[in-house]
């Protein structure tokens, strides 16, 4: 009987969207807003939180494996009361800190598949010396290539470069607190005095410069044997190895597999750093529940907005439905304008989105930040189209449907 | 399919409206209409005559009783089903025309047969035009349907309703909005319909003159038939 498919449908939702420009944009615009301001605060807070997380594990392993100080027993009680109880002053035993057999150790970790990066470090307490100046710090014995793919070393070498240290077997990278407070550069001599009174006399062959006053005023990183020789150790003396993951976020669930293989004690960065983790918790949470509260305002103004221009047509539908069209073809008509409403609005929205994220990212924040750290996450933009689509689609669909169930007569009355 | 003479046929139908109290619109109303024939229904306002017409237009489907038209009970079919039987077999004239504003005349003349697709576009924009043609509206066909005076935009409401050629056609008053000399044009259409093309017209009108030149009146009051 049906001989001919004309189309009718999309051909009067084409009519309507384009009969009526205007309408249609400014219907569209609330998409696009809706779209854009969704995509935009999502990059905002993921990109603020990357940074953080970022600058977190500049100098934060995801793990840390190490030996705890052991003190020596106070009292070794006997049980055999004829014996005689042995009393001594509990002091740290001479062998605490110092990982056992670390090369097998490190090669048995880099094996576990969800490791990206492991390395051995020993690190001890010293003095920074120039002529009569004297600073306290820490000293961090490397294996800079391993160090730098780990920790990203040189995005925060301000003057030198990080590879020097493997030319120069006695250089140092020192923080620039040290360097501005000991007046010296890159080049210059600096001497060092360990704990156990080694003296050594060390070129500067880069500076660092993390953002953190803390580690910019302590922290310098020397090759592995000069830490060991500061401590007056042989070759196999590791106090501690680090360990990156793949994902972060997992470090807590790897512990216990850690203490097991190794049998050391170990340190995951939450811990490490818990007031951080805990503001990065905090931070992530908000960022949830803004991301809700933007997606909820964003549907309801879309759906208003939609569920108005449908409304209008009210009695269109009604003179249609009397024409011999179904609720079917009601729904199939508004649900094609809300979509094309919806695809003009998302295609203006991801635009204004990636307009509105170059702005803020030309922003100077300042700091160790620079410019403010956001930029084009393609999940957002994925996310924001899947949901402009989805709301879009509900906001045609559903006010079309309860049009399309009334019998045509109750619309007139009206 | 039937094919008894019978086109339309009402049985103990009744009606209430529930707004803004309950109130009986119609009471048991029975009545056959054969094919070919040109019915009129007149009544007071109130009367409950366009109310039934609506009935019968299938575009009201709260009622009691049944329907039967042209072989098929109404009163069971899905609302699906319903909008077939108006596409196909059913022209509506309105009271006003009820045009859709942002379409062309010919666009609103061929939208009706565009859905039904038994012909294709051209024969179908060939044939609007002879319509429209007929009632004098051939020079206005490609304005907006908004454009045009109310008593053109009636008869392109009427060319809307003859473009399927339908079983019946129906109208709530549709000569209302017309002087003298259009709706004795709609008058010769409908009168020519009936007795050459075996097209059945009912028509909902005030005006008696109209109704005296139709082959049946059914009267109404007080939601009855009377006459």
């Amino acid at each position: 009987m049906k001989k001919y498919k004309h189309n009718i449908d999309s051909e009067i939702a084409y009519t309507h969207l384009f009969s009526k420009k205007k309408q249609t944009l400014v219907a569209a615009l609330g998409v696009t807003v809706g779209i854009a301001i969704f995509i935009f605060m999502n990059s905002l807070m993921n990109g603020f939180e990357v940074s953080s997380v970022e600058s977190l594990f500049k100098s934060t392993p995801h793990l840390r494996i190490y030996k705890n100080d052991a003190l020596s027993k106070s009292l070794v009680v006997s049980t055999d009361s004829s014996k005689i109880n042995l009393i001594s002053n509990p002091k740290i035993t001479s062998e605490s800190k110092k990982i056992v057999n670390p090369i097998q150790l490190l090669k048995l970790i880099k094996n576990e598949p969800e490791v990206v990066g492991v390395t051995p470090s020993v690190s001890s307490n010293v003095f920074y010396k120039n002529g009569d100046s004297e600073v306290a710090g820490r000293i961090s014995g490397v294996v800079i290539e391993e160090q730098n793919a780990m920790f990203n070393l040189q995005s925060y070498i301000v003057d030198g470069h990080y590879s020097n240290l493997s030319d120069y077997q006695n250089g140092v990278i020192i923080g620039v607190g040290i360097a501005e407070k000991l007046n010296l550069k890159v080049n210059d001599n600096l001497t060092v005095t360990s704990a156990m009174g080694v003296n050594k006399l060390m070129k500067i062959v880069a500076l660092l410069q993390t953002g953190n006053a803390n580690i910019d005023k302590t922290l310098a990183y020397v090759n592995l044997p000069i830490a060991q020789q500061l401590q007056k150790q042989n070759p196999s003396y590791i106090t501690d190895i680090y360990v990156n993951f793949k994902n972060y976020e997992q470090t807590k669930s790897y512990i216990s597999k850690y203490q097991q293989l190794t049998g050391y004690d170990i340190e995951d960065w939450e811990t490490a750093n818990a007031a951080a983790a805990a503001a990065n918790k905090m931070r992530k949470m908000m960022a949830m529940a803004i991301s809700m509260s933007i997606m909820l305002v964003a549907a309801f103004g879309i759906y208003n907005i939609l569920n108005m221009t449908i409304m209008e047509k009210l009695n269109d539908i009604a003179i249609l439905k009397a024409l011999g069209f179904s609720g079917k073809d009601i729904v199939k008509i508004f649900v094609t304008e809300a979509i094309i409403i919806g695809l003009i609005g998302i295609a203006f929205g991801l635009v204004l989105a990636v307009i509105l994220i170059n702005l803020m990212s030309n922003m100077w924040v300042g700091g160790d930040v620079g410019f403010f750290p956001i930029r084009v996450f393609p999940k957002y933009f994925g996310i924001g189209i899947v949901f402009g689509l989805v709301v879009t689609f509900l906001a045609g669909y559903l006010p079309a449907r309860k049009a399309a169930l009334l019998d045509p007569i109750s619309i007139f009355r009206k | 399919m039937t094919h008894s003479n019978i086109i339309l046929s009402a049985k103990g139908i009744g009606k209430y409206f529930y707004e803004p109290e309950k109130f009986k619109v119609l009471t048991d109303i029975s009545f056959d209409i054969n094919r070919g024939e040109f019915v009129t229904m007149i009544g007071k306002s109130g009367s409950g005559k366009s109310t039934l017409l609506y009935l019968l237009s299938t575009m009201d489907t709260e009622y009691e009783g049944n329907l039967t038209f042209d072989g098929e009970n109404l009163t069971q079919q899905t609302k699906e089903r319903l909008a077939v039987i108006r596409n196909e077999k059913i022209g509506f004239v309105f009271q006003f025309h009820y045009l859709l504003p942002e379409f062309s005349c010919l666009k609103n003349v061929m939208i009706p047969a565009l859905k039904l697709g038994e012909y294709s576009r051209e024969e179908i924009e060939h044939k609007a035009y002879k319509t429209l043609e007929m009632l004098g509206l051939k020079d206005q066909a490609l304005k907006s349907a908004s454009k045009l005076s109310g008593g053109q935009q009636q008869r392109v409401a009427i060319a809307r309703a003859l473009i399927n050629d339908p079983k019946i056609i129906m109208g709530d008053e549709p000569t209302g909005n017309l002087d003298t000399k259009n709706t004795s044009i709609v008058f010769d259409i409908f009168k020519q319909l009936t007795s050459e093309f075996n097209q059945t017209v009912v028509a909902v009108t005030h005006d008696n003159d109209f109704a005296k030149a139709s082959d049946r009146i059914i009267e109404m009051a007080d939601g009855r038939i009377v006459g």
